[in-house]
Protein backbone atom coordinates (compact mmCIF):
# COMPACT_ATOMS: atom_id res chain seq x y z
CA UNK A 1 0.00 0.00 0.00
CA UNK A 2 1.26 3.47 -0.98
CA UNK A 3 2.54 5.49 2.25
CA UNK A 4 0.90 8.51 2.78
CA UNK A 5 3.11 11.85 3.68
CA UNK A 6 2.27 13.33 6.64
CA UNK A 7 3.92 16.72 8.48
CA UNK A 8 3.37 18.53 11.59
CA UNK A 9 5.20 20.03 13.92
CA UNK A 10 6.50 18.70 17.18
CA UNK A 11 7.25 20.80 20.20
CA UNK A 12 8.92 23.55 18.18
CA UNK A 13 10.77 21.41 15.15
CA UNK A 14 9.55 20.56 12.03
CA UNK A 15 8.62 16.53 11.36
CA UNK A 16 8.05 15.10 8.06
CA UNK A 17 7.44 11.13 7.55
CA UNK A 18 5.84 8.64 5.45
CA UNK A 19 3.44 6.17 7.29
CA UNK A 20 1.00 3.67 6.57
CA UNK A 21 -2.53 4.90 5.98
CA UNK A 22 -4.09 4.51 9.36
CA UNK A 23 -1.24 4.84 11.46
CA UNK A 24 -2.08 6.27 14.66
CA UNK A 25 -0.82 9.75 15.87
CA UNK A 26 1.07 7.54 18.80
CA UNK A 27 2.40 5.38 16.44
CA UNK A 28 3.83 7.68 14.46
CA UNK A 29 5.48 9.66 17.54
CA UNK A 30 6.35 6.75 19.28
CA UNK A 31 7.96 4.21 16.72
CA UNK A 32 8.36 6.62 13.45
CA UNK A 33 9.50 9.81 15.15
CA UNK A 34 10.99 8.36 18.57
CA UNK A 35 9.73 10.86 20.68
CA UNK A 36 8.52 7.65 23.78
CA UNK A 37 7.02 10.23 26.24
CA UNK A 38 2.96 9.39 25.20
CA UNK A 39 2.26 6.11 26.11
CA UNK A 40 0.55 3.29 25.14
CA UNK A 41 -1.80 2.11 27.44
CA UNK A 42 -4.86 0.49 26.31
CA UNK A 43 -5.16 1.29 22.66
CA UNK A 44 -8.97 2.24 22.99
CA UNK A 45 -8.84 5.39 24.50
CA UNK A 46 -10.10 3.99 27.94
CA UNK A 47 -6.56 5.02 29.71
CA UNK A 48 -5.19 8.76 29.02
CA UNK A 49 -1.98 7.13 28.56
CA UNK A 50 -1.20 8.60 25.29
CA UNK A 51 -2.72 12.00 26.03
CA UNK A 52 -1.11 14.64 23.96
CA UNK A 53 -1.86 18.36 22.70
CA UNK A 54 -3.12 19.40 19.17
CA UNK A 55 -2.96 22.45 18.25
CA UNK A 56 -4.32 23.46 21.67
CA UNK A 57 -6.35 20.62 22.53
CA UNK A 58 -6.20 17.26 24.24
CA UNK A 59 -6.10 14.60 21.96
CA UNK A 60 -5.75 10.60 22.55
CA UNK A 61 -3.23 10.01 20.48
CA UNK A 62 -4.05 5.93 20.19
CA UNK A 63 -7.19 7.11 18.49
CA UNK A 64 -5.86 9.74 16.25
CA UNK A 65 -4.91 9.23 12.97
CA UNK A 66 -1.85 10.90 12.26
CA UNK A 67 -2.52 11.74 8.64
CA UNK A 68 -5.63 14.04 10.24
CA UNK A 69 -2.87 15.66 11.84
CA UNK A 70 -1.25 17.27 8.45
CA UNK A 71 0.05 21.15 9.19
CA UNK A 72 -0.91 20.72 13.26
CA UNK A 73 1.16 22.18 15.95
CA UNK A 74 1.68 18.94 18.57
CA UNK A 75 2.96 19.13 21.92
CA UNK A 76 4.19 16.13 24.40
CA UNK A 77 5.45 16.43 27.75
CA UNK A 78 9.28 15.51 26.31
CA UNK A 79 8.72 18.99 24.91
CA UNK A 80 7.48 21.10 27.73
CA UNK A 81 11.18 21.50 29.31
CA UNK A 82 12.93 24.34 28.28
CA UNK A 83 17.00 24.58 28.09
CA UNK A 84 17.00 22.12 30.95
CA UNK A 85 14.76 23.44 32.87
CA UNK A 86 11.68 21.94 34.03
CA UNK A 87 8.11 23.00 32.91
CA UNK A 88 6.29 23.80 36.43
CA UNK A 89 3.79 21.13 35.93
CA UNK A 90 6.93 18.60 35.97
CA UNK A 91 8.29 20.44 39.16
CA UNK A 92 5.37 20.03 40.75
CA UNK A 93 4.87 15.96 40.29
CA UNK A 94 8.26 15.79 41.43
CA UNK A 95 7.96 17.70 44.73
CA UNK A 96 4.42 16.26 45.47
CA UNK A 97 5.85 12.77 45.14
CA UNK A 98 2.66 12.85 42.22
CA UNK A 99 4.58 9.95 40.75
CA UNK A 100 5.87 5.97 41.34
CA UNK A 101 6.19 3.73 38.15
CA UNK A 102 5.86 6.85 36.02
CA UNK A 103 3.64 5.20 33.10
CA UNK A 104 0.27 7.80 33.77
CA UNK A 105 3.04 10.86 34.23
CA UNK A 106 3.15 11.47 30.42
CA UNK A 107 -0.49 12.08 30.45
CA UNK A 108 -1.69 13.14 33.46
CA UNK A 109 0.76 16.00 32.90
CA UNK A 110 -0.76 17.10 29.33
CA UNK A 111 -4.55 16.68 31.30
CA UNK A 112 -3.05 18.98 33.37
CA UNK A 113 -1.37 21.07 31.01
CA UNK A 114 -4.96 21.90 29.14
CA UNK A 115 -6.65 22.79 32.07
CA UNK A 116 -3.56 25.61 33.65
CA UNK A 117 -3.76 27.01 29.69
CA UNK A 118 -7.26 27.17 29.88
CA UNK A 119 -8.28 27.87 33.78
CA UNK A 120 -4.86 29.16 35.08
CA UNK A 121 -6.70 28.90 38.55
CA UNK A 122 -8.61 25.95 38.76
CA UNK A 123 -10.64 24.82 41.61
CA UNK A 124 -10.17 21.15 42.83
CA UNK A 125 -13.25 20.44 41.13
CA UNK A 126 -11.62 21.21 37.86
CA UNK A 127 -8.81 19.90 38.38
CA UNK A 128 -10.79 16.32 39.07
CA UNK A 129 -12.67 16.68 36.23
CA UNK A 130 -9.58 17.41 33.96
CA UNK A 131 -8.01 14.62 34.84
CA UNK A 132 -11.26 12.26 34.78
CA UNK A 133 -9.88 10.52 31.52
CA UNK A 134 -6.72 9.47 33.34
CA UNK A 135 -6.54 6.45 35.35
CA UNK A 136 -3.56 5.54 37.72
CA UNK A 137 -2.39 2.94 39.49
CA UNK A 138 0.07 3.38 41.92
CA UNK A 139 -0.40 6.84 43.36
CA UNK A 140 -4.60 7.23 44.36
CA UNK A 141 -4.72 10.45 42.80
CA UNK A 142 -4.61 12.34 45.51
CA UNK A 143 -1.12 13.47 44.70
CA UNK A 144 -1.77 13.89 41.25
CA UNK A 145 -4.38 16.49 42.21
CA UNK A 146 -2.17 18.61 44.60
CA UNK A 147 0.67 18.51 42.28
CA UNK A 148 -2.04 20.34 39.57
CA UNK A 149 -3.10 22.72 42.45
CA UNK A 150 0.59 23.40 43.42
CA UNK A 151 1.40 24.29 39.44
CA UNK A 152 -1.95 26.55 39.57
CA UNK A 153 -0.55 28.39 42.64
CA UNK A 154 2.89 29.40 40.70
CA UNK A 155 0.83 30.22 38.22
CA UNK A 156 -1.56 33.09 40.21
CA UNK A 157 2.38 34.20 42.53
CA UNK A 158 3.50 34.69 38.73
CA UNK A 159 0.77 36.68 38.23
CA UNK A 160 0.69 38.61 40.88
CA UNK B 1 -35.32 2.60 50.81
CA UNK B 2 -32.77 4.92 52.32
CA UNK B 3 -29.14 5.95 51.93
CA UNK B 4 -28.00 4.02 55.13
CA UNK B 5 -24.53 4.62 56.89
CA UNK B 6 -22.28 2.14 58.81
CA UNK B 7 -18.63 2.21 60.08
CA UNK B 8 -16.08 -0.96 60.02
CA UNK B 9 -12.95 -1.55 61.75
CA UNK B 10 -9.89 -4.06 60.45
CA UNK B 11 -6.21 -4.24 61.98
CA UNK B 12 -3.70 -6.52 60.37
CA UNK B 13 -0.49 -8.21 60.78
CA UNK B 14 1.42 -8.34 57.43
CA UNK B 15 4.73 -10.52 57.29
CA UNK B 16 7.59 -8.83 55.54
CA UNK B 17 8.79 -10.81 52.14
CA UNK B 18 7.68 -14.56 52.42
CA UNK B 19 9.50 -18.43 53.43
CA UNK B 20 8.54 -20.66 50.96
CA UNK B 21 12.08 -22.40 49.96
CA UNK B 22 14.33 -19.92 52.03
CA UNK B 23 14.34 -16.23 50.86
CA UNK B 24 17.27 -14.80 49.64
CA UNK B 25 18.87 -11.33 48.44
CA UNK B 26 22.50 -10.63 47.40
CA UNK B 27 24.42 -7.35 46.85
CA UNK B 28 27.43 -6.56 45.77
CA UNK B 29 29.40 -3.04 46.26
CA UNK B 30 32.23 -1.16 44.82
CA UNK B 31 33.78 2.19 44.44
CA UNK B 32 34.75 4.05 41.29
CA UNK B 33 38.40 5.48 40.65
CA UNK B 34 37.08 8.39 42.28
CA UNK B 35 34.99 7.50 45.63
CA UNK B 36 31.55 7.27 44.47
CA UNK B 37 30.05 4.19 44.73
CA UNK B 38 28.06 1.57 42.99
CA UNK B 39 25.17 -0.81 44.08
CA UNK B 40 24.43 -3.24 42.07
CA UNK B 41 21.27 -5.68 42.40
CA UNK B 42 18.91 -7.26 40.57
CA UNK B 43 15.86 -6.08 42.91
CA UNK B 44 14.07 -4.32 40.38
CA UNK B 45 12.64 -0.50 40.98
CA UNK B 46 9.07 -0.66 40.05
CA UNK B 47 8.44 2.56 41.00
CA UNK B 48 8.39 2.62 45.11
CA UNK B 49 11.66 3.70 45.06
CA UNK B 50 13.97 0.69 45.38
CA UNK B 51 17.06 2.57 43.83
CA UNK B 52 16.74 6.07 46.60
CA UNK B 53 16.22 3.33 49.82
CA UNK B 54 18.86 1.07 48.80
CA UNK B 55 21.41 4.68 48.18
CA UNK B 56 20.24 5.87 51.29
CA UNK B 57 21.43 2.38 52.75
CA UNK B 58 24.26 2.28 51.24
CA UNK B 59 25.62 5.86 52.10
CA UNK B 60 24.84 5.44 55.58
CA UNK B 61 26.71 2.23 56.03
CA UNK B 62 29.61 3.38 54.09
CA UNK B 63 29.63 7.37 55.29
CA UNK B 64 29.17 9.04 52.19
CA UNK B 65 26.26 11.80 51.21
CA UNK B 66 23.75 9.84 49.29
CA UNK B 67 24.51 11.09 46.15
CA UNK B 68 27.98 9.51 45.97
CA UNK B 69 25.74 6.10 45.52
CA UNK B 70 24.38 4.81 42.39
CA UNK B 71 21.91 1.83 42.57
CA UNK B 72 22.28 -0.05 39.42
CA UNK B 73 19.42 -2.62 38.80
CA UNK B 74 19.40 -3.38 35.32
CA UNK B 75 20.17 -6.78 34.34
CA UNK B 76 18.75 -10.14 36.69
CA UNK B 77 20.67 -12.28 33.98
CA UNK B 78 24.00 -10.56 35.05
CA UNK B 79 23.53 -9.27 38.31
CA UNK B 80 23.41 -10.69 42.22
CA UNK B 81 20.67 -12.81 42.82
CA UNK B 82 17.42 -11.53 44.10
CA UNK B 83 14.44 -13.35 44.65
CA UNK B 84 12.24 -10.30 43.30
CA UNK B 85 10.58 -7.38 44.54
CA UNK B 86 7.46 -8.76 45.41
CA UNK B 87 5.98 -9.47 49.35
CA UNK B 88 6.88 -6.55 50.49
CA UNK B 89 10.54 -7.88 50.62
CA UNK B 90 12.78 -5.36 49.17
CA UNK B 91 13.83 -3.31 51.40
CA UNK B 92 14.33 -5.33 53.88
CA UNK B 93 16.07 -7.84 52.20
CA UNK B 94 18.15 -6.05 49.73
CA UNK B 95 18.88 -3.70 52.28
CA UNK B 96 20.08 -6.23 54.70
CA UNK B 97 22.28 -7.08 52.15
CA UNK B 98 23.43 -4.00 50.99
CA UNK B 99 24.50 -2.82 54.73
CA UNK B 100 26.67 -6.35 54.47
CA UNK B 101 28.22 -5.05 51.10
CA UNK B 102 28.64 -2.02 52.27
CA UNK B 103 30.34 -2.72 55.83
CA UNK B 104 32.76 -4.70 53.98
CA UNK B 105 33.33 -1.93 51.17
CA UNK B 106 33.96 0.58 54.15
CA UNK B 107 36.49 -2.00 56.07
CA UNK B 108 38.62 -2.15 52.90
CA UNK B 109 38.36 2.03 52.33
CA UNK B 110 39.32 2.37 56.08
CA UNK B 111 42.37 0.09 55.55
CA UNK B 112 43.44 2.06 52.62
CA UNK B 113 42.97 5.56 54.71
CA UNK B 114 45.21 3.80 57.28
CA UNK B 115 47.74 3.06 55.09
CA UNK B 116 47.76 6.92 53.67
CA UNK B 117 47.58 7.97 56.82
CA UNK B 118 49.84 6.28 58.58
CA UNK B 119 47.73 5.58 61.28
CA UNK B 120 45.26 2.13 62.56
CA UNK B 121 42.16 1.51 60.72
CA UNK B 122 40.34 1.29 63.69
CA UNK B 123 41.16 4.69 64.77
CA UNK B 124 39.62 6.43 61.19
CA UNK B 125 36.05 7.12 61.25
CA UNK B 126 34.24 8.94 58.09
CA UNK B 127 32.21 12.44 58.52
CA UNK B 128 29.45 11.75 56.10
CA UNK B 129 30.39 14.37 54.07
CA UNK B 130 33.23 12.23 51.76
CA UNK B 131 36.17 12.30 54.42
CA UNK B 132 37.90 10.04 56.50
CA UNK B 133 39.28 11.97 59.93
CA UNK B 134 41.64 10.26 62.54
CA UNK B 135 39.13 9.80 65.55
CA UNK B 136 40.05 12.70 68.59
CA UNK B 137 42.34 14.47 65.65
CA UNK B 138 40.18 15.59 62.58
CA UNK B 139 42.81 17.83 61.49
CA UNK B 140 44.49 14.69 59.98
CA UNK B 141 42.03 13.38 56.93
CA UNK B 142 41.72 12.24 53.93
CA UNK B 143 39.00 12.42 51.16
CA UNK B 144 37.58 9.56 50.04
CA UNK B 145 37.91 10.65 46.41
CA UNK B 146 41.83 10.44 47.24
CA UNK B 147 41.48 7.04 48.90
CA UNK B 148 39.77 5.63 46.39
CA UNK B 149 42.58 7.06 43.72
CA UNK B 150 45.07 5.07 46.07
CA UNK B 151 43.37 2.45 46.03
CA UNK B 152 42.95 2.04 42.17
CA UNK B 153 46.46 3.20 40.85
CA UNK B 154 48.67 2.66 43.92
CA UNK B 155 47.76 -0.05 46.78
CA UNK B 156 45.79 -2.49 44.20
CA UNK B 157 42.82 -2.52 46.44
CA UNK B 158 39.59 -3.52 45.35
CA UNK B 159 37.36 -1.13 47.59
CA UNK B 160 34.33 -3.28 47.67
CA UNK B 161 31.87 -5.62 49.09
CA UNK B 162 29.47 -9.02 48.99
CA UNK B 163 26.34 -9.08 50.76
CA UNK B 164 24.03 -11.75 51.08
CA UNK B 165 20.91 -12.09 53.65
CA UNK B 166 18.97 -15.07 53.72
CA UNK B 167 16.03 -15.62 55.59
CA UNK B 168 16.47 -19.51 55.69
CA UNK B 169 13.31 -21.59 55.26
CA UNK B 170 11.31 -22.94 58.24
CA UNK B 171 9.94 -26.14 58.31
CA UNK B 172 7.08 -26.74 60.28
CA UNK B 173 7.14 -28.90 63.66
CA UNK B 174 5.41 -32.63 62.88
CA UNK B 175 3.39 -32.74 66.07
CA UNK B 176 2.15 -29.29 66.26
CA UNK B 177 2.47 -27.23 62.86
CA UNK B 178 4.29 -24.59 64.13
CA UNK B 179 6.87 -22.62 62.15
CA UNK B 180 7.91 -19.00 61.74
CA UNK B 181 6.78 -17.99 58.24
CA UNK B 182 8.22 -14.87 58.76
CA UNK B 183 10.84 -12.75 60.99
CA UNK B 184 9.43 -9.61 60.42
CA UNK B 185 5.72 -8.10 60.92
CA UNK B 186 4.39 -4.50 59.82
CA UNK B 187 0.88 -4.14 61.20
CA UNK B 188 -2.05 -1.76 60.22
CA UNK B 189 -5.57 -1.01 61.42
CA UNK B 190 -8.23 0.79 59.41
CA UNK B 191 -11.31 2.72 60.19
CA UNK B 192 -13.62 3.10 57.04
CA UNK B 193 -17.27 5.13 56.73
CA UNK B 194 -19.29 4.86 53.91
CA UNK B 195 -22.73 5.03 52.90
CA UNK B 196 -24.55 2.23 51.28
CA UNK B 197 -27.61 2.90 48.80
CA UNK B 198 -30.40 -0.10 49.66
CA UNK B 199 -32.03 0.35 46.56
CA UNK B 200 -29.46 0.54 44.16
CA UNK B 201 -26.60 -1.25 46.27
CA UNK B 202 -24.24 1.39 45.36
CA UNK B 203 -21.26 2.21 48.06
CA UNK B 204 -19.42 5.17 48.96
CA UNK B 205 -16.60 5.39 50.82
CA UNK B 206 -16.91 8.31 52.72
CA UNK B 207 -13.77 8.57 55.04
CA UNK B 208 -10.61 6.38 55.43
CA UNK B 209 -8.40 6.54 58.47
CA UNK B 210 -5.27 4.42 58.68
CA UNK B 211 -2.80 3.58 60.77
CA UNK B 212 0.26 2.18 59.87
CA UNK B 213 3.20 0.55 62.07
CA UNK B 214 6.09 -0.17 59.36
CA UNK B 215 9.15 0.10 61.45
CA UNK B 216 11.73 2.67 60.90
CA UNK B 217 10.29 4.70 57.65
CA UNK B 218 13.38 5.11 55.87
CA UNK B 219 12.52 8.00 53.47
CA UNK B 220 9.35 9.35 54.90
CA UNK B 221 8.02 11.02 51.90
CA UNK B 222 7.96 7.79 49.94
CA UNK B 223 6.61 5.92 52.74
CA UNK B 224 3.54 8.61 53.02
CA UNK B 225 3.57 8.27 48.81
CA UNK B 226 3.15 4.46 49.39
CA UNK B 227 0.78 4.61 52.17
CA UNK B 228 -1.49 7.24 50.65
CA UNK B 229 -1.37 4.58 46.91
CA UNK B 230 -2.18 1.77 48.76
CA UNK B 231 -4.84 2.82 51.01
CA UNK B 232 -6.54 3.89 47.33
CA UNK B 233 -5.93 0.45 46.05
CA UNK B 234 -7.06 -0.86 48.82
CA UNK B 235 -10.52 0.35 48.12
CA UNK B 236 -10.45 0.03 45.16
CA UNK B 237 -9.76 -3.89 45.70
CA UNK B 238 -12.88 -4.10 48.38
CA UNK B 239 -15.72 -2.63 45.90
CA UNK B 240 -14.71 -2.70 42.32
CA UNK B 241 -11.64 -4.56 40.67
CA UNK B 242 -11.60 -8.52 39.64
CA UNK B 243 -10.46 -10.43 36.92
CA UNK B 244 -13.26 -12.99 37.53
CA UNK B 245 -16.73 -11.70 38.80
CA UNK B 246 -18.39 -14.32 38.29
CA UNK B 247 -15.72 -16.98 39.62
CA UNK B 248 -14.74 -20.03 39.15
CA UNK B 249 -17.06 -19.29 36.22
CA UNK B 250 -14.90 -17.16 33.81
CA UNK B 251 -17.31 -15.70 31.55
CA UNK B 252 -17.85 -11.81 31.73
CA UNK B 253 -14.50 -11.01 32.83
CA UNK B 254 -13.19 -7.75 32.25
CA UNK B 255 -10.84 -7.52 29.29
CA UNK B 256 -9.88 -3.93 29.43
CA UNK B 257 -9.98 -0.56 31.56
CA UNK B 258 -14.13 -0.64 30.13
CA UNK B 259 -15.00 -3.34 31.84
CA UNK B 260 -12.27 -3.90 34.46
CA UNK B 261 -13.19 -0.69 36.59
CA UNK B 262 -11.03 1.56 38.95
CA UNK B 263 -11.91 4.73 41.34
CA UNK B 264 -10.68 7.32 39.27
CA UNK B 265 -9.92 10.70 40.44
CA UNK B 266 -13.24 11.86 41.19
CA UNK B 267 -13.64 8.81 43.68
CA UNK B 268 -11.96 9.54 46.64
CA UNK B 269 -12.93 8.99 49.87
CA UNK B 270 -11.38 11.47 52.45
CA UNK B 271 -7.68 9.53 53.95
CA UNK B 272 -6.12 9.84 56.43
CA UNK B 273 -2.65 8.04 57.43
CA UNK B 274 -0.64 7.64 60.49
CA UNK B 275 2.62 6.14 60.54
CA UNK B 276 3.74 4.45 63.89
CA UNK B 277 7.44 4.00 63.50
CA UNK B 278 9.13 0.70 65.93
CA UNK B 279 11.67 -0.18 64.37
CA UNK B 280 12.72 -4.08 63.76
CA UNK B 281 14.93 -5.94 65.43
CA UNK B 282 16.28 -7.77 62.14
CA UNK B 283 15.38 -4.60 59.53
CA UNK B 284 18.01 -2.48 57.44
CA UNK B 285 18.24 0.09 59.85
CA UNK B 286 14.72 -0.80 61.32
CA UNK B 287 13.04 -1.03 58.21
CA UNK B 288 10.26 -3.10 57.29
CA UNK B 289 8.31 -3.74 54.51
CA UNK B 290 5.63 -1.34 54.28
CA UNK B 291 4.82 -1.68 50.44
CA UNK B 292 1.80 -4.30 50.45
CA UNK B 293 0.62 -4.23 53.46
CA UNK B 294 -0.82 -1.06 53.10
CA UNK B 295 -3.44 -1.87 50.73
CA UNK B 296 -5.05 -4.57 52.76
CA UNK B 297 -6.99 -3.44 56.01
CA UNK B 298 -9.58 -1.37 54.21
CA UNK B 299 -11.00 -4.27 52.37
CA UNK B 300 -12.59 -5.89 55.64
CA UNK B 301 -13.03 -2.53 56.98
CA UNK B 302 -15.03 -1.53 54.00
CA UNK B 303 -16.91 -5.05 54.60
CA UNK B 304 -17.74 -4.57 58.27
CA UNK B 305 -18.85 -1.01 57.29
CA UNK B 306 -21.20 -2.28 54.84
CA UNK B 307 -22.24 -5.17 57.57
CA UNK B 308 -22.80 -2.26 59.97
CA UNK B 309 -24.81 -0.03 57.08
CA UNK B 310 -27.41 -2.58 55.73
CA UNK B 311 -27.06 -5.68 57.90
CA UNK B 312 -25.75 -7.90 55.75
CA UNK B 313 -22.13 -10.08 54.71
CA UNK B 314 -20.70 -9.45 51.78
CA UNK B 315 -18.50 -12.04 51.82
CA UNK B 316 -16.66 -12.69 48.04
CA UNK B 317 -14.78 -9.47 46.73
CA UNK B 318 -15.17 -6.65 45.45
CA UNK B 319 -18.29 -5.78 47.26
CA UNK B 320 -20.32 -5.07 43.81
CA UNK B 321 -23.77 -3.66 43.91
CA UNK B 322 -25.14 -6.64 42.63
CA UNK B 323 -23.78 -8.53 45.76
CA UNK B 324 -25.18 -5.87 47.77
CA UNK B 325 -28.69 -6.55 46.57
CA UNK B 326 -28.68 -10.13 46.08
CA UNK B 327 -27.64 -10.40 50.21
CA UNK B 328 -30.38 -7.96 51.29
CA UNK B 329 -32.70 -10.06 49.01
CA UNK B 330 -32.19 -13.28 50.95
CA UNK B 331 -31.91 -11.61 54.41
CA UNK B 332 -35.76 -10.20 53.67
CA UNK B 333 -36.81 -13.79 52.67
Amino acid sequence: MAKVPVQFTLNGSEKAEFIDSGTTLLHALRDKIGDTSPKGGCHQGTCGACSVIVDGELRLSCLTLAETCNGATITTTSGLAEGGVLHPLQRAFLDTFATQCGFCTPGMIMAAKVLLDHTPNPSREDVVEALSGNICRCTGYEPIIQAVLTAARGNSQNAA
Amino acid sequence: MAIRRGRGVAAINYPTGMNLGGDPTQALVHSTPTGNFMVTLSSVDLGQGMKQIMAQICAETIGVPTDCVVVDTADTDTGPHCMGTFASRGTHRAGNAVIQAAKEARQVMLEVAAEELEVNASDLETDGQGNILVKGAPQKSISIFDVALSAHFKRGRSISGRGMFLIPRSYPEKETGAMKPSTCYAHACTVAEVEVDDETGEVTVLTVKNVFEIGRALNPKMVEQQLVGGSWMGISHALYETTEPYYPNRDHGGTDFNQYLMPGPGDLAETEIIVLERPSADGPYGAKGPGEMCANPQIPAVANAVFDAVGVRVDTLPITPERILRALKAQAN
